[in-house]
């Protein structure tokens, strides 16, 4: 029996001793494999998981009350720390949200340089995914190649925009730099080495024994339950739902890139596996269309609303009515009009969606994140009953749940 | 006479607008006959209250009695299968109630229905959850974060709050930095209340700065000696700003060291 003091609280939910030989135990909140602050509280009948409750809130910042009194160009910011794996697919959702709200499109270079750093980001992330997933199950040697190829796409981040993982790179309106010099020859480069390294992780990894023995078969939904659940990107389409917001919603240049979205209908991490490795090479196959595109486009960067958008720092310089205007923008923030929006993009984790209500004030009314990894951990008290204790570990690996935007 | 704060809404506010400023609207489009939206709103018949397209999707406006009903035909007969999502936003202080909406998807035809009800302060909604398990933490959240209640909910708990905490911390009348039981809440749950007054409001905060320590924090400005006792007043300081001036290192051929 627990012996409770201030210091040490009773924990009510562990019980080893119950009448029906259940067990009850604690999976977390410091647990490796738990891919961040995960408490999962599971009843085991012997080695069989009988309940599962996913117990959240413990990375909780209170992110949407911050955007309820933050300008709207103060919080962007903030949005990097919702899915840090891939912060630009957050700065970018937040970006469309707003400029969907204010009506305004980003210009054409500016469209080539966000859609390359999503694409990036895509990598950046599923390489994460890829790492940790595997290292979950066991392959320690995957993880260390894939954190080597990680390195190079995030040194390419940094050389853009100065940071590794909080990128903030993409503006309302646009993007605040144009790529630095040599830049898209890196990218090349790194994007010609790529598919081999893929190549490698795949003799490792798809033909394993021990790894489609840990995969095949576990974690399975059906069609019909996925999308009950709310589940969207890699975990829908593994599930045999062609539905890719980038396909489906086209937004940024997705409509005029040729490019496929894999679908697996086994339903398991196996197939959430093979469709991770698939839309690296589809991201690869973006990125190597958008890099002539980049070179026929004009240098402006920033959209053109003097209302809502500062000007380019050449006007605010030399021409007093653009520095008034940054003045009051700055000061005050841009005020959008009022209305209420719902974005959905294409997040590397599923659909990442921002609502924002406007009450034509400098300050959003409220603001909903939808991020995919809170629905994604309302699934798991559904598919871990009936599964075994060692798989819980590679289901929660498969549903890639990071909780920067789980509790956000 | 201090001005008068309101207390109904403590979230940030513009300190300046101007008084002939008038916020436009995002356009709102009437529901295009004979396209996918008209057959969604004709399917529901009578429940719905206002359509209107509003960037690309559309939003329909019923009563927060019939959202079960409503929704059971958005995803029966008009085939909308996801929920996305499912919030609240709060108009207590203009209109004393909560506006709800459900974010629905449907996956066939790649188009987006938001549904919007408004609940009075003391009103509950009708779950979801045996229509759309996704429903499952998203009211639970909205339950934690508005207080709202849902009747018929599996499992109604707080989600991303923990379970003895007191407020709920998205209304508007909740501040940002927190309100007296939440600054206090770690030192009451381990300590207990009578150790508010031992521990004191310096020492619950590890971010707190004592501006008369001077052993442990650099006061930027304002040096004084290490471990000096200043609770009775310092000794005044002149600030000393740098002498660096901008000096274009590569064009100046002057000598930058005067002894050479």
């Amino acid at each position: 029996m627990q012996q409770p003091n201030k210091l040490t609280p009773f924990f009510e939910n562990l019980n080893f001793e119950r009448e029906n030989n259940t067990m009850v135990i604690n999976f977390g909140p410091q647990h490796p494999s738990a891919h961040g602050q995960l408490r999962l509280v599971l009843e085991l009948d012997g080695e069989l998981v009988t309940k599962a409750y996913p117990d959240i809130g413990y990375l909780h910042r209170g992110i949407e009350k911050m955007a309820e009194n933050m300008t709207y160009n103060e919080f962007l910011p903030t949005t990097d720390r919702l899915d840090y794996i891939a912060s630009t697919a957050n700065n970018y959702a937040y970006a469309l949200a707003v400029e969907k709200l204010l009506g305004i499109e980003a210009p054409r270079r500016a469209q080539v340089i966000r859609t390359m750093l999503l694409e990036l980001n895509r990598i950046i992330s599923h390489l994460f995914f890829l790492a940790t997933h595997a290292l979950d199950v066991g392959a320690m040697s995957v993880f260390l190649y894939a954190f080597r190829e990680r390195e190079f796409a995030m040194d390419l981040m940094e050389d853009y925009c100065g940071a590794r993982l909080t990128h903030s790179a993409v503006r309302i309106g646009g993007v605040p730099l144009d790529l630095p010099e040599g830049w898209v020859e890196k990218l090349a480069a790194y994007i010609a080495k790529l598919p081999e390294e893929i190549q490698t992780y795949e003799d490792l990894l798809t033909e394993n024994r021990i790894w489609k023995m840990r995969l095949e078969d576990v974690g399975v939904i059906s069609a019909e339950d996925a999308l009950n659940w709310g589940c969207t990107g890699p975990m829908l389409r593994g599930s045999g739902v062609k539905y890719d917001i980038r396909k489906e919603e086209p937004y940024e240049l997705y409509a005029e890139l040729d490019f496929d979205i894999p679908v697996s209908d086994r339903c398991d991490s196996y197939g959430r596996y093979r469709l991770y490795m698939e839309e690296m090479k589809e991201s690869i196959k973006i990125l190597k269309q958008l890099i002539p595109m980049y070179a026929q486009t004009e240098p402006q960067l920033m959209a053109h609303a003097p209302q809502y958008i500062s000007a380019p720092k050449e006007e605010i310089m030399t021409q007093n009515y653009a520095l008034m205007q940054h003045f009051v923008l700055v000061t005050q923030g841009m005020r959008p009009p009022k209305g209420e929006v719902y974005v959905p993009t294409e997040s590397p984790k599923g659909e990442l969606g921002f609502y924002i209500k406007s009450e034509g004030e400098p300050y959003a009314y409220r603001l909903k994140c939808r991020a995919p990894s809170f629905f994604h951990t309302g699934l798991l008290q559904e598919i871990l009953v009936g599964t075994y204790i060692a798989d819980v570990v590679t289901i929660i690996g498969s549903t890639n749940i990071v909780f920067g935007e789980v509790d956000r | 006479m201090r001005k008068y704060t309101p207390k109904d809404n403590v979230q940030a506010k513009a300190y300046y607008t101007d008084r002939f400023w008038a916020a436009p609207r995002v356009p709102r489009e009437a529901v295009e006959e004979g396209g996918h939206f008209e057959k969604v709103v004709s399917a529901l018949g009578e429940s719905v209250k206002e359509s209107y397209i509003e960037v690309g999707q559309l939003v329909l406006h019923i009563a927060s009695t019939d959202n079960f009903a409503v929704i059971k035909t958005l995803k029966e007969v008009c085939g909308y299968t996801q929920c996305s999502e499912q919030s609240a936003v709060d108009y207590l202080a203009r209109d004393g109630e909560f506006e709800l909406f459900y974010q629905l998807l449907n996956v066939h035809e790649a188009k987006r229905v938001r549904v919007v009800c408004r609940i009075k302060k003391n009103e509950a909604i009708e779950s979801i959850v045996p229509l759309f398990n996704s429903a499952n933490f998203a009211e639970r959240e909205m339950f934690d974060m508005f207080g709202i209640q849902v009747n018929n909910h599996p499992f109604l708990k707080r989600i991303l709050m923990p379970d003895d905490w007191e407020g709920h911390p998205l209304l508007k009348t909740y501040p940002l930095h927190g309100d007296e039981f939440a600054s206090w809440y770690e030192v009451d749950k381990i300590f207990g209340k009578e150790y508010r007054d031992v521990i004191g409001p310096e020492n619950r905060d590890p971010a707190h700065i004592d501006r008369y320590d001077t052993k442990r924090f650099a006061r930027v400005g304002y040096e004084v000696p290490f471990g000096t006792d200043i609770s009775e007043g310092e000794t005044e300081q002149s600030i000393e700003y740098s002498e660096t001036f901008m000096v274009n290192y590569n064009k100046s051929s002057k000598q930058l060291d005067k002894r050479k």
